[in-house]
């Protein structure tokens, strides 16, 4: 019973990511590639956890979840603020020449 | 039947025995709940992520979809995979409540770094001009 649980979910879940992949494939802006790699990032969390069950290991696999949503996190913010970081000095260039042009 | 079907099919059948049935099963059914209703929630996601026309409406079907769905199926998983109520099992359901408290709080903060990053970054939001505009070029 949790066996045939585990894995149609994992399977669900599996199938679920594709349209979230096509987001990170087609997404017009880095952010939405971000965001795609973010919300899969978080699934394989719950899919760890999924494994653990399958393998009857799950006291070990809960640990590789924690530690998989940590560095998700940190990479998501590492991201944003290194893109922010990047953007102002674009904005930078920009006032640059805006003040040229006057 | 093991050396036909490999062992995908071997676990999938061990499965439909009744002896390797274990567990407490209000549990089970509240956990099995749980996990269906977090994978009705990630669909929304998916479909909003898919189909929403801007950025800010996409963030907005995947922050919200994507953290109460993996709450929500680590909740049911932490309920289905407890077998007895030994010390062992209380330890394990501890351990994914952690991790729900965690995704809990960092999944609307990285959603939120990453709206103020674009946000910064000059990304407008889709507003009824540029559905005009989009519009005419149909017509055209």
């Amino acid at each position: 019973m949790t066996h045939l649980f585990a894995i149609t979910m994992g399977a669900a879940l599996f199938t679920l990511m594709i349209p979230v992949v096509y987001r990170i494939w087609v997404g017009p802006t880095g952010f939405d590639r971000i965001l795609g790699v973010n919300v899969i990032g978080t699934k394989t969390a719950v899919l760890l956890v999924i494994i653990g069950t399958l393998f009857d290991r799950v006291e070990m696999f809960v640990d590789f979840a924690i530690a998989y949503a940590l560095l998700n996190f940190v990479g998501a913010i590492v991201i944003s603020r290194y893109l922010n970081r990047t953007i102002s000095l674009n904005e930078m260039d920009a006032r640059e020449k805006k003040g040229g042009a006057k | 039947m093991k050396s036909m079907y490999g062992d995908f099919f071997f676990v999938l059948a061990s499965t439909t025995d009744l002896e390797s049935e274990s567990g407490f099963w209000v549990l089970q059914i509240i956990g099995i709940l749980m996990g269906v209703t977090g994978l009705i929630f990630f669909l929304g996601a998916a479909v909003g992520l898919v189909r929403f026309p801007d950025f800010y409406t996409r963030m907005h079907a995947a922050g919200k979809g994507d953290t109460l769905s993996t709450m929500l199926m680590l909740g049911g998983f932490g309920l289905v995979t407890m077998e007895d109520f030994s010390l062992g099992s209380w330890l394990l359901l501890v351990k994914i409540i952690a991790v729900v408290l965690f995704i809990y709080l960092t999944s609307p903060t990285s959603s939120h770094a990453l709206m103020r990053a674009a946000f910064e970054d000059d990304e407008m939001p889709l507003t009824e001009k540029d559905l005009k505009k989009s519009k005419k070029s149909v017509n055209k």
